[in-house]
């Protein structure tokens, strides 16, 4: 399983790396909507600077479903997810290795988002630690969680509309959680936000779960 | 073989009377919780007349509630192997059907109380919060269902999208109470759930649950019913169309 993972992950980043989609388009959508936001709230940092944890997270939560489509994208031309279910990999090692890859993905955007919610709404990134914690435990939930209704919908023909809705309220704890913890770090009580950890860590390892286990049907269903 | 076919359809004739049975209570049994209601029980001290709200709005968040548990139970017991049936598929879909519509109504009748009582129409607590992200969860798992495919796929995909929408309610509900116990303190007060209720007023709110309940055991019937025989529709219309087509080409020989 972990093999065919690695497997898996290793080539989906080899074809973002040289489709660049993610760099060339993902990356830049976030950025626009983090100029967006700061449009539509003044250009008071003393407004947006509070503002930002929460700004930053809408933003990673829009761009997942992004990476989400364009990994499954991947897959349906050229008959690739034909070839990928008679390749014989552990269909939960395709899942790990999926999710994996847009693991990466997000983590190198939401580092790039950062860096531009410091410059453009004048936040002071503090608590480092809670930050990347915060960052890779709601990271791995997303990603589980795209994954699993990515591969849902991704044969249907109004997948474009179907992922945002099935996608945005079920990930609502992670954006609550993840905000609330970088609240939490940027007002310097990296302390107080051990709850909010955890229970980015609950739905990380529960959505995992199941993506494990139901991602043998769903893969055969297309 | 023919008995046998006699047996089922006096079988189906048996339970669609009692259906027809438990409509007409539920009919009866809400239009005595309106009137019980509306003219019997008492103004209550300080809600006045918006106490009557009382006796249908909890119910109905009531049937919201087992509606998505049947839901979740059914599209459970679908996927699992040895389990597997169409029927649950049919009935998950119908109590999520019955559940959403309800939520609706329970976030309907909850702001037509918050409007009067805290002067807002919506205000952030917790359990409105909640109620309203489930609408919009449960929204979609309608949506992806009526997206059309091949039976059991749907079926399959369905009851997965359940699984992973019913296994995030608690996790909502506990973020949201979370979210707003640590920071702003609420600025309604909510105590008007610790509502005294006595005499006329906790009968009127039994009634007014066991009726609402009722409504949702005829609702999902129904509905399970008409998807029924929407997939036997689908099947025999196919089946139809082959032997049409068949007959057809014979004709040619």
């Amino acid at each position: 399983m972990w093999r065919d993972a690695w497997l898996v992950a290793g080539k989906d980043l080899r074809i973002e790396l040289r489709s660049r989609v993610a760099i060339n388009q993902v990356i830049p959508f976030a950025a626009a909507v983090v100029l967006l936001f700061g449009l539509a709230l003044g250009p008071n940092r003393a407004v947006l600077e509070p503002l930002s944890a929460g700004l930053f997270w809408v933003a990673v939560l829009l761009s997942c479903i992004l990476a989400t489509q364009r990994s499954f994208a991947v897959e349906s031309s050229g008959g690739a997810r034909d070839g990928l279910r008679l390749s014989g990999l552990d269909p939960a090692g395709v899942f790990l290795g999926k999710a994996a890859a847009v693991f990466v993905e997000l983590v190198v955007l939401e580092a790039v988002l950062a860096l531009g919610v410091a410059v453009l709404y004048g936040t002071h990134l503090a608590g480092a630690g809670v930050l990347v914690a915060a960052c890779a435990l709601a990271t791995v939930g997303l990603a589980a969680l795209g994954m699993i209704y990515g591969a849902v919908s991704s044969s249907l023909r109004v997948k474009e509309t179907l992922l945002p809705l099935l996608f945005l309220p079920v990930s609502a704890p992670v954006l609550l959680g993840a905000t609330k913890a970088w609240q939490d770090a940027l007002a310097g009580r990296p302390g107080s936000s051990g709850g909010w950890l955890s229970l980015l860590a609950v739905f990380a390892v529960l959505y995992v779960t199941i993506g494990v286990a139901v991602f043998e049907p769903l893969l055969e269903d297309t | 073989m023919i008995s046998g076919h006699m047996t089922t359809s006096s079988r189906r004739m048996a339970s669609s009377r009692l259906l027809n049975v438990v409509g007409i209570l539920a009919l009866v049994g809400v239009a005595f919780t309106v009137w019980l209601g509306l003219w019997i029980t008492p103004n209550a001290e300080y809600f006045g007349n918006l106490v009557r709200l009382l006796y249908i709005h909890p119910p109905m968040a009531w049937v919201a509630f087992i509606a998505y548990g049947m839901a979740f139970l059914s599209s459970l017991l679908y996927l699992w192997p040895r389990t597997r049936d169409l029927r649950l598929d049919r009935l998950a879909g119908a109590s999520a059907e019955v559940g959403v519509v309800f939520t609706g109504l329970t976030l309907a009748t909850g702001s037509i109380w918050g409007r009067p009582t805290w002067g807002v129409w919506w205000t952030w607590d917790p359990l409105l919060t909640a109620t309203a992200l489930l609408f919009v969860l449960y929204l979609g798992y309608l949506a992806l269902r009526r997206v059309p495919g091949e039976r059991e796929t749907v079926a399959r995909r369905s009851a997965i999208a359940a699984l992973v929408a019913f296994v995030d309610v608690p996790i909502v509900y506990f973020s949201v109470s979370w979210w707003r116990s640590l920071h702003q303190p609420p600025t309604v007060d909510l105590s008007g759930r610790h509502l005294y209720v006595h005499g006329s007023m906790a009968w009127t709110l039994l009634l007014g649950f066991v009726s609402f309940t009722l409504a949702y055991v005829w609702l999902t019937a129904r509905r399970y019913r008409l998807a029924a025989l929407s997939d036997r529709e689908a099947e025999e219309g196919l089946s139809r169309a082959i032997d049409e087509r068949r007959a057809e080409a014979e004709s040619f020989v």
